[in-house]
């Protein structure tokens, strides 16, 4: 029984993972940009949601707090590829990643600013709740994390690969020259894609507050879910989501079985073998052109 | 300009598509256009020959707004196309297929045809033109549900031309189309490549590197070295000059300037 709820609990941190790193992988597959701040994007939603729906704040319900926040992560993805990356055109890798992680800190300073540095909790009606199947007690907030990552996922799966704007995401992502050819405003699906990305930070924010106080340092999870989309093979969406996992297991059974001290540095030792054994990770998407 | 449309044989029935008028583009800080003027008419092809670094595709690229022109005007059914973003070149009928294919690796070849029909609305026109295509290259329809990249570098090309042709262009540059494939796959190309002019009425703006075959479809043929235009002519006339023979066609010949190369070769060394 106790592995099963490790195995849940695991899952479902997981989970959160998973949806970071997509954010990650999303945004690096398309624009070839890594965005350093896609974990304190996560930590933004959280605290949207928060601001939103809290009764200290504007006390608004949480169902349609819950949209607001999804829809003004997407807006402000977008705008800042429009406003900042775009003008970034042509700068080498490590500017945009200096860039990022600068945001990221931005970010963390003025949600301290609006929400304070204290650990809130979001009021959200799945928190603290158990649900039982026989003797076994599990989290509602970890079953609806677990459900929601899955209808997420199959979300993204159809927008990518059955409707003409996914495809076309898809496309600029592969061959950015001939998308240009073929009239696919690339830059506009830059600023869509960064939309996209956050708009699934927001989703894994707000699982995330459900599972806990949220302060604004959270967003260096995202740390750990850049190491998950490493391990599950960078560029690869499914392999985003399989890191996240692989690493939200890792967790849990490191520290029942192992030693405190060193249970913590298991997922990035795996990070480590990987990197020396598999260095394209776990799910590789590697594909050379025919001359 | 005068003198061109003299000895331009279609000039005196087909309207100009395209008419490019003292263009310059940089590539990076090296003036790689530098003033051509040049027009295509309504059915024609018009091919454009030059040796590696003659600027023949940056002045593609310059057409489909892929990259800005420093001076000059690109005009296009009744407007100055020169320096607008790829996407409304595209809607506006001009299409590129570009060097080296350049297929969208992982998505399939229905997907990659989808992408060509990108601008476009109309559902039915884009289901008919699928099938058109399909008609063209039978290949493509076998192998729809495979991922782009897994094609031979043949098919790919045929894939590039198909995926062109689904914006239903009424302009198509071609980039090198004959790069890298066997002679006997260069001339199926080809015969396609007129057939669609014929049946399909595309009018066709063809880069080459392969003198001969380009010669032999086009209707007109621009002679580019270092980003200039230095020699216009039909077809015909261009096989027959012996300068096209000689530097382009590999034909053994006599002139002064070959000789003069020769020497210079020598002297170096």
């Amino acid at each position: 029984m106790d592995v099963l709820q490790l195995f849940v609990s695991g899952l479902a941190n997981g989970c959160v993972y998973g949806l970071i790193a997509l954010g990650f992988v999303l945004i690096y597959k398309a624009t070839e940009a890594v965005n350093f701040a896609q974990g304190d994007f996560m930590m933004l939603g959280a605290f949207i949601t928060l601001g939103l729906t809290n009764d200290q704040f504007w006390g608004l319900p949480f169902w349609l707090s819950v949209p607001i926040a999804i829809a003004a992560m997407g807006l402000f993805g977008y705008l800042i590829e429009m406003i900042v990356l775009r003008r970034m055109f042509g700068q080498s890798q490590v500017a945009i990643v200096i860039l990022t992680i600068a945001m990221g800190f931005v970010l963390r300073f003025a949600a301290g600013l609006i929400w304070g540095n204290e650990p809130i909790a979001l009021e959200s009606p799945i928190a603290g709740k158990d649900v039982r199947f026989g003797g076994l007690v599990l989290g509602l907030d970890e079953i609806v994390v677990i459900a929601v990552t899955v209808i997420s996922t199959i979300l993204l799966y159809f927008f990518f690969n059955l409707t003409k704007l996914g495809v076309a995401m898809q496309a600029a992502s592969q061959n950015q020259l001939a998308a240009y050819y073929m009239g696919i405003p690339v830059k506009r699906v830059h600023s869509l894609i960064w939309a996209v990305a956050g708009m699934v930070a927001a989703v894994a924010g707000i699982l995330f507050a459900s599972k806990g106080s949220i302060d604004p340092s959270i967003g260096l999870l995202g740390i750990k879910a850049f190491a998950a989309a490493v391990i599950g093979g960078f560029g690869s969406l499914p392999g985003a989501l399989l890191g996240g996992i692989i690493v939200g297991l890792i967790e849990p059974f490191a520290s029942y079985y192992i030693a405190a001290g060193y249970s913590q540095i298991m997922p990035y030792l795996l990070l480590f073998l990987i990197l020396v054994f598999r260095p394209h990770g776990i799910l590789a998407q590697i594909h050379r052109k025919k001359v | 300009m005068m003198l061109q449309q003299a000895i331009n044989p279609a000039s005196a029935v087909a309207e100009t598509v395209l008419s490019i008028r003292n263009l310059e583009s940089y590539y990076g800080p090296i003036m790689a256009i530098r003033g051509v003027s040049l027009e295509v008419r309504q059915g024609q092809i018009v091919t454009v020959l030059g040796a590696n670094g003659a600027g023949k595709t940056t002045l593609l690229k310059t057409i489909s707004g892929v990259m800005n022109p420093e001076k000059g005007e690109i005009w296009y059914s009744g407007r100055n196309i020169a320096g607008e973003e790829p996407d409304r070149v595209v809607k506006a009928g001009i299409v590129h297929v570009p060097e080296g294919r350049e297929v969208f690796p992982l998505l399939t070849v229905e997907e990659n045809l989808r992408m060509g029909s990108f601008v476009r609305t109309d559902k039915a026109g884009i289901k008919a033109d699928e099938e058109m295509v399909y008609g063209y290259f039978p290949i493509l329809q076998e192998r729809r549900r495979q991922a782009a990249g897994t094609l031979s570098g043949g098919q790919q090309q045929m894939l590039a031309i198909a995926r062109g042709l689904m914006a239903r262009p009424k302009l198509m540059l071609l980039d090198e189309p004959s790069l890298g494939l066997s002679p006997l796959l260069v001339k199926e190309i080809f015969t396609i490549i007129r057939r669609l002019n014929r049946e399909q009425g595309v009018t066709m703006m063809l880069v080459e590197q392969n003198a001969k075959v380009a010669l032999e479809v086009a209707d007109y043929g621009y002679v580019m070295e270092l980003g200039r235009i230095v020699m216009a002519d039909t077809s015909a006339r261009l096989l027959a000059s012996k300068d096209v023979q000689e530097f382009y066609l590999g034909v053994q010949g006599e002139t002064q300037r070959g000789q003069k190369r020769w020497k210079q070769k020598k002297t170096w060394r």
